[in-house]
């Protein structure tokens, strides 16, 4: 544990911190472009040096690990003329043009210029000039304005691993680029724009329309899988601009992948903004109170148990736990919240949720990865697997299809039989996991929608049980949602009641009233000829089926609940309104429930949330996981041997928000086909 | 001193000395202009009506930096912008309520190049309110009308900056 002085003040930090770390530990600040605290050290632009004592030259303090009785200065006479000289030898090729620049207002080098530069140039030659670079549908490039910090070339390299950018020739002609001019094919591409100090990389989608100091800022969770990543929504009047990534060391460190931050563009299109009803064949615009007794006259009309509810994959918490309210009044049992059919055992928390949590990746030291594709299907979890991988010491096991994750891996079959072999120790990877002291195995929630699911479920179990993967110390059994209700749904039992229909029979045709709560991931000819009531905020495949349709709001647009894979509840706030007459989900639950004569005790979202957190207490723990016991669950049943197929056909394109999206259009176009190319 | 004030007072000095002042400028050059058929002088600096300026090849020189509108402090300018169809930088929409405006001069302080200016228009008054929300187009217009005085007002202060 060094102990070191830095501007007079005594400081113990541990061992290998650089001294810029231990700046930042005193909240000295120290000003840097190339260091980001999550990639390498390439101490490239030198505008962290400081001044120790005893050494004949400023140091980079990026570089420099801290040592015992180092005495540091950082607001020296030489420190400030060292910044000076190089903030200036960085603005001799940085071009003026600020005001035309959409980093502007937010840039680390026009923020540093003000702040240690010497206020004038002294360089009247020619800037030199470099030609843009095409990197895809999402960023956009202004390469005369980079520094060459490499903060991009270590970010795809080392977070994304797909080594794509590099430098190119040297000295002053060096530049950023593809070695190829195509698209980035990184689902975590849009980062870059965070990490990029200037304005080299900028957000394409959103180019030119806003600037960092007029927009409203609301600090809210993402919806587009189950990670729950924290995200910060950017709006300017009524439209969203931009979402950002929000710190989160336990989720999504302060990454979001690409689906997350480009889909909002779907969110102006197709959206339901007034309730219609089915009439002739056609559906026609009415009022609220219109559609609502269609949906009570007909509804009176219908046996209970031939009534269903459905959720989909974007509902909020408190939606679902009325609609559950509703049917439950309406004297129904048939409800189901996972419309891919999965029909497991969820009769214990632990069994449908992951144990070991997304930030415990770092602690295990082999993995499996179980009829999942965790890039598409909850592209940080991959990220921090290849954290861990690249920390060395992890050993990676793959059974499904052999898909390119972005660091390398042993399978172990396509097929469940990989499963028993792991079991009876035929493969090599079982020695792996045998020596292993905290064994993770990753189950995908889409393998679970197979026919054998259930089956699935229970071998899974025993497999992690057989490699003492669940301890008191350690559960190493995993399950990986990726639709972010779907936990929700779990805790909040949003499931056929005693002796109710799931999706299976639902979809079956035996209902002959169906309310789908924005579920659209299913297939709508198999309803028969049930009156469908839609409740939803896209005009997708459910709301082309509906006979009478409601508009709800789109995460941006409401308060609510949502749980992570890891069983992390967490509250997503209301950025935007909802367009038109479009209102929360739990208020239209609420609204219909009084003309039909069943009111719902509760008026307010804190007395629904109230009511809530008594039926289902696990989701009153805001930000936090709980743990839950363990039990031997699982169904017996046939495991067949039918290859693991992949849940995610298109990650660019997997809720109505982003199939509504032109930005994602253009990346299914662009950046898919590169996926394919190298599968 | 006390033995003058009676005798000034008896032969009403005081008025005689002002009506021999009003009478004196009878004979002087006259300061006031038949207006609006002569005016008096402006100075190059004069902030008055505002007008969005074109470069000589037509160009227009906003580049959407939304810089005046961040120093408004009436708050009076509205824009929106979005990429041209030749990628550049451009407003859809630029709007300055004339209603609010203060005339502080500070949006063409603000300008890096030099396209929102105070020119020395100031006979815009209209009837109505609406008529003074203006628009892009007229700002533009404003611009083009007044080009020559607002180049010369740019020119003869420019050796000040």
């Amino acid at each position: 544990m060094p102990k070191l002085t830095i501007n007079g003040i005594e400081v113990e930090v541990a061992q290998g911190t650089s001294v810029l770390q231990a700046c930042e530990q005193l909240e000295i600040e120290v000003p840097h472009f190339c260091y980001h605290d999550r990639l390498s050290v390439p101490a490239s632009c030198r505008m962290c040096l400081v001044e120790i004592e005893k050494m004949p030259k400023p140091v980079a303090s990026c570089a420099q690990p801290c040592a015992d009785g180092m005495v540091v200065h950082t607001d020296s006479a030489v420190v400030k003329k060292a910044r000076k000289g190089v903030m200036e030898l960085l603005l001799i090729n940085h071009p003026l043009d600020c005001p035309i620049c959409d980093q502007g207002g937010e840039c680390d080098l026009q923020d540093q210029a003000v702040a240690y530069g010497c206020g004038c140039g002294r360089h009247h030659e020619n800037k030199r000039i470099v030609g843009e670079k095409e990197l895809g549908p999402l960023i956009k490039t202004a390469m005369t304005r980079c520094i060459q910090c490499t903060r991009c070339v270590r970010f795809v390299d080392e977070i994304c691993g797909t080594p794509e950018l590099g430098g190119l020739y040297r000295g002053e002609k060096m530049e950023i680029g593809t070695y190829v001019a195509r698209a980035l094919s990184s689902e975590m591409s849009g980062n870059l724009i965070d990490i990029c100090p200037v304005g080299a990389l900028t957000n394409k989608p959103a180019a030119f329309t806003a600037r960092s100091w007029e927009l409203q800022k609301t600090e809210t969770i993402d919806v587009f899988d189950a990670i729950g990543c924290n995200i910060r929504v950017d709006m300017r009047g009524n439209d969203v601009v931009r979402v950002l990534p929000r710190l989160n060391e336990d989720i999504n460190e302060e990454w979001i992948n690409d689906k997350s931050r480009f889909a909002i563009d779907g969110l102006k299109r197709q959206r339901l903004d007034r309730p219609y009803v089915r009439r002739d064949g056609k559906l026609v615009p009415a009022s609220w109170n219109e559609a609502f007794a269609v949906i009570a006259e007909k509804l009176r009309g219908i046996a209970p148990n031939r009534i269903a509810a459905l959720a989909g994959d974007l509902v909020d918490c408190e939606a679902m736990f009325a609609l559950k309210s509703l049917v439950a009044a309406l004297g129904s049992p048939n409800l189901d919240c996972r419309q891919d059919g999965a029909n497991y055992d969820v009769s214990t928390r632990a069994a449908s949720i992951m144990n070991s949590g997304i930030a415990g990746i770092e602690e295990s030291d082999a993995i499996v990865l179980i009829g999942t594709n965790p890039r598409h299907e909850g592209t940080l979890v991959n990220a921090r697997i290849r954290k861990r991988w690249l920390r060395g010491g992890c050993r990676v096991g793959v059974i499904g299809a052999t898909v390119d994750l972005g660091y390398p891996y042993q399978s172990i079959g396509t097929t469940p039989q990989g499963i028993a072999d792991l079991m009876f120790g035929k493969h090599a990877f079982a020695a792996i996991l045998k020596n292993a002291k905290k064994p993770m195995f990753i189950l995908g929630a889409g393998a679970l929608a197979r026919e054998d699911g259930a089956a699935l479920h229970r071998v899974v179990r025993e497999l992690a049980e057989h490699f003492n993967a669940v301890r008191e110390d350690w559960n190493g059994f995993n399950v990986f949602q990726h639709a972010a209700s779907r936990i929700g749904g779990l805790d909040l039992d949003f499931l056929p009641q005693i002796g109710g229909q799931g999706t299976r029979a639902i979809l079956g045709g035996a209902m002959e009233a169906v309310w789908l709560l924005g579920a659209d991931e299913i297939d709508v000819t198999k309803l028969g000829n049930a009156f469908v009531v839609y409740q939803g905020h896209h005009g997708d495949v459910g709301a082309h089926r509906a006979d009478v349709i409601l508009p709800g709001a789109a995460y941006t647009e409401k308060t609510g609940i949502y749980v992570n894979t890891e069983g992390r509840p967490q509250v997503a706030l209301q950025a935007t309104f909802p367009p038109g007459e479009a209102r929360e989900d739990w208020k239209i639950i609420r609204a219909f429930s009084e003309v039909y004569g069943e009111a719902l005790p509760y008026d307010t979202l804190d007395t629904l949330r109230t009511k809530m957190f008594e039926s289902a207490p696990v989701l009153a723990n805001i930000g936090h996981c709980e743990k839950s016991g363990w039990s031997a669950f699982g169904f017996t049943g046939e495991v067949s041997a039918q290859p693991f197929a992949p849940v995610i056909e298109n990650f660019y394109m997997t809720d109505p928000i982003s199939r509504a999206s032109a930005t994602m259009a253009k990346c299914s176009d662009e950046i898919l086909p590169l996926w394919e190319a190298a599968e | 001193m006390s033995f003058l004030r009676p005798v000034k007072r008896l032969f009403l000095y005081e008025i005689v000395a002002g009506l021999a002042l009003t009478f004196s400028y009878l004979f002087r050059r006259k300061v006031t202009v038949n207006y609006p058929y002569e005016r008096g002088p402006l100075s190059p600096r004069f902030r008055g009506e505002h007008a969005l300026r074109r470069y000589e090849n037509g160009e227009e020189r906003c580049i959407a930096c939304k810089l005046c509108e961040a120093v408004c402090p009436a708050q009076a300018i509205t824009i929106e912008s979005a990429p041209r169809a030749d990628g550049t930088r451009r407003t859809t929409r630029y709007d300055i309520d004339m209603t609010k405006c203060i005339f502080c001069g500070l949006c063409q302080e603000a300008c890096p190049v030099e396209a929102i200016v105070e020119g020395p228009n100031f006979e815009f008054g209209t009837e109505t309110r609406e008529e003074l929300y203006f628009t892009k187009e007229r700002l533009l217009a404003n611009g083009d009308r007044w080009e020559a005085a607002i180049a010369a007002n740019i020119a003869a202060d420019a050796k000040y900056r």
